[in-house]
């Protein structure tokens, strides 16, 4: 659509400005404040420059919380944007059958994220849970309080439960704006399954299904309710992703200036991830 | 391939539903069944653990603060997100690729990385421990997300509609509110939607924003799971009960849905 410029429009869009700068710029400036000070309580601050920033770089905790968290994220997308794909291209295009498997597909998505975590947490207890009782019962040592690779096990396992649906609803939302037409022309083309896929189905997904990986590399990023209700961040370390080990420091230790500094390099990480996918996205939608 | 196509729905379908059976079978059993036994399905069927949420202030409380919460935030997201989002799909103004970025931006931010921030505002301006503190800061992610998906609707609109409207003698304000708004309304169900769901299922800004007066369920869940010890059964049902709302929703938009998805940039 070709726009006028009309500077008014400024006007229309100041109530957003005004509660969203609201929200963003005042604890913004607030964890920058604290990022560059050192303080001994009682509400004395001192400057301290860079060096939370630097400690924060340094340190192997961090390190490994970024480490962690990046497996996470991309363990997740490799794993719900092909399957999301899989299944919205054997869902039902037509009939009853489409609402019921919306409706019940998006369910996951609608659940308090405490509940989400707490409900794995049962589902997986070896004693009482389904999942960790059938588990067991096949022979199969597992027990997610007590040993890491269990824990991420079912970490990944809440994740992808919890939300390959958003990415099988995008998916499934750019497959049925694919007019008839084009699957008549394949036809006729005598074309194969795959290459109706390649070459029809997988471009008109393009747009969507970047849309899918920018939101869910951006929650993932950001995750902390599910795995702290689950598994707390442990056993150990070994869960601890980002935002759990940003809340330890700064709510449990009350270490105002490394969880400052460490909270605006996090921030900064997923600013720059997200700035690429979306000059890509734009990039594709102008073409 | 076509005719086993199906099986693969339904298998997703099973392994969604799953835990959740697993989660609704328990807050109808017994403590004793729960941590004694190993059953399918409740063998000592209970209303109990409901009766307990029903009758008690605190729980049933935690319920309506959050419905009051999401409600407030999302009719401010969807009445602010209309104009800007009008702005964005039919002007070019200086800074608009900018400030579209910049909202973009707040849907980024980590909730962890704002709470202590967020309280001590929240206290200083006096509304900390309310329903609007709750909804304030939850549209810090809200209206960038419904600005997204009603600018992708508004695009979807001809331009012609509101140039007609202009010749017909319509002023602005009432070429916005009888003709626009009414052509968009699926667009404003998604995005009301969206920004329903998302306030919900927030737990770490709604409950670092509030104390006892404005306190949401999730907040009164994760009290009892670590003070009573392990009252299981009843943690079950609470977790039920906080399904039901968001089946609720869905259920009314489910046509919207999957369209919402490719109308909205969402």
């Amino acid at each position: 659509m070709n726009k006028t410029v009309n500077q008014k429009a400024w006007f229309f869009v100041l109530p957003v400005l005004v509660l969203v700068a609201f929200n963003a710029i005042v604890p913004l400036m607030t964890v920058v404040n604290y990022s560059v000070q050192e303080t001994f309580g009682d509400n004395v601050f001192f400057w301290a420059g860079l060096s939370w920033f630097k400690d924060v770089l340094r340190s192997s905790r961090f390190h490994d919380a970024m480490g962690r968290q990046l497996f996470f994220t991309f363990t997740i997308l490799a794993i719900e944007v092909p399957l999301g794909v899989i299944i919205a291209l054997a869902m039902p295009r037509k009939g009853i059958w489409v609402s019921v498997c919306l409706v019940l597909m998006a369910m996951p998505l609608l659940i308090p994220w405490n509940v989400v975590g707490a409900m794995w947490n049962i589902f997986g207890l070896p004693e009482i849970g389904l999942l960790g009782k059938m588990l067991n019962e096949l022979g199969i040592d597992y027990n997610y309080t007590r040993q890491p690779g269990d824990a991420w096990f079912t970490l990944i396992m809440m994740d992808v439960w919890h939300w390959t649906s958003l990415v099988v609803l995008l998916a499934y939302a750019g497959l049925v704006s694919i007019p008839d037409a084009y699957y008549q022309a394949a036809k006729i083309d005598g074309a194969s399954s795959w290459s109706i896929f390649r070459y029809i189905q997988l471009p008109k997904m393009k747009r969507v299904l970047t849309i899918a990986i920018l939101l869910r590399f951006m929650d993932s990023f950001n995750i902390y309710t599910e795995p702290s209700v689950l598994t707390g961040g442990g056993p150990g370390n070994s869960t601890t992703l980002l935002s759990i080990d940003l809340v330890k420091i700064a709510l449990g230790q009350f270490d105002l200036g490394p969880a400052a500094a460490m909270s605006l390099i996090y921030f900064l990480v997923i600013l720059l991830m997200s700035w690429i996918f979306y000059t890509v996205m734009t990039r594709n939608e102008e073409q | 391939m076509r005719r086993a196509s199906w099986l693969i729905p339904t298998l997703y379908i099973l392994f969604l539903m799953l835990p959740i059976y697993w989660l609704v079978s328990m807050s109808f059993k017994t403590t004793n069944e729960i941590l004694g036994t190993f059953t399918l399905w409740p063998q000592k069927f209970t209303l109990d653990n409901y009766r307990v949420i029903f009758t008690d202030p605190t729980w049933y409380m935690g319920y309506v603060n959050s419905i009051i919460y999401v409600s407030i935030n999302t009719v401010l997201s969807v009445v602010v997100a209309l104009p800007a989002a009008y702005a964005f799909s039919r002007y070019r103004f200086l800074g608009d690729k900018h400030l579209f970025f910049w909202l973009l931006t707040n849907r980024m931010a980590p909730a962890a990385v704002f709470a202590l921030p967020f309280f001590q505002l929240y206290q200083a301006i006096g509304i900390f421990d309310t329903h609007l503190a709750v909804a304030l800061a939850h549209t810090l992610f809200n209206i960038p997300l419904a600005v997204w998906i009603l600018e992708g609707f508004m695009s979807g609109v001809p331009k012609q509609l509101d140039e007609t409207a202009y010749v017909d003698g319509y002023s602005f304000p009432a070429f916005f509110v009888k003709i626009f708004i009414p052509t968009i309304a699926a667009g404003i169900g998604v995005a009301a939607f969206f920004c329903f769901m998302f306030s919900w299922v927030e737990l770490l800004l709604a409950k670092t924003l509030t104390a006892v007066a404005a306190k949401p369920i999730a907040a009164t869940m994760t009290k009892t799971a670590s003070s009573s010890g392990y009252e299981l059964g009843l943690l079950a049902a609470a977790g039920t009960l906080t399904i039901i709302p968001g089946a609720i929703v869905i259920y009314f938009v489910r046509n919207y849905i999957a369209k919402g998805f490719a109308l909205g940039r969402v």
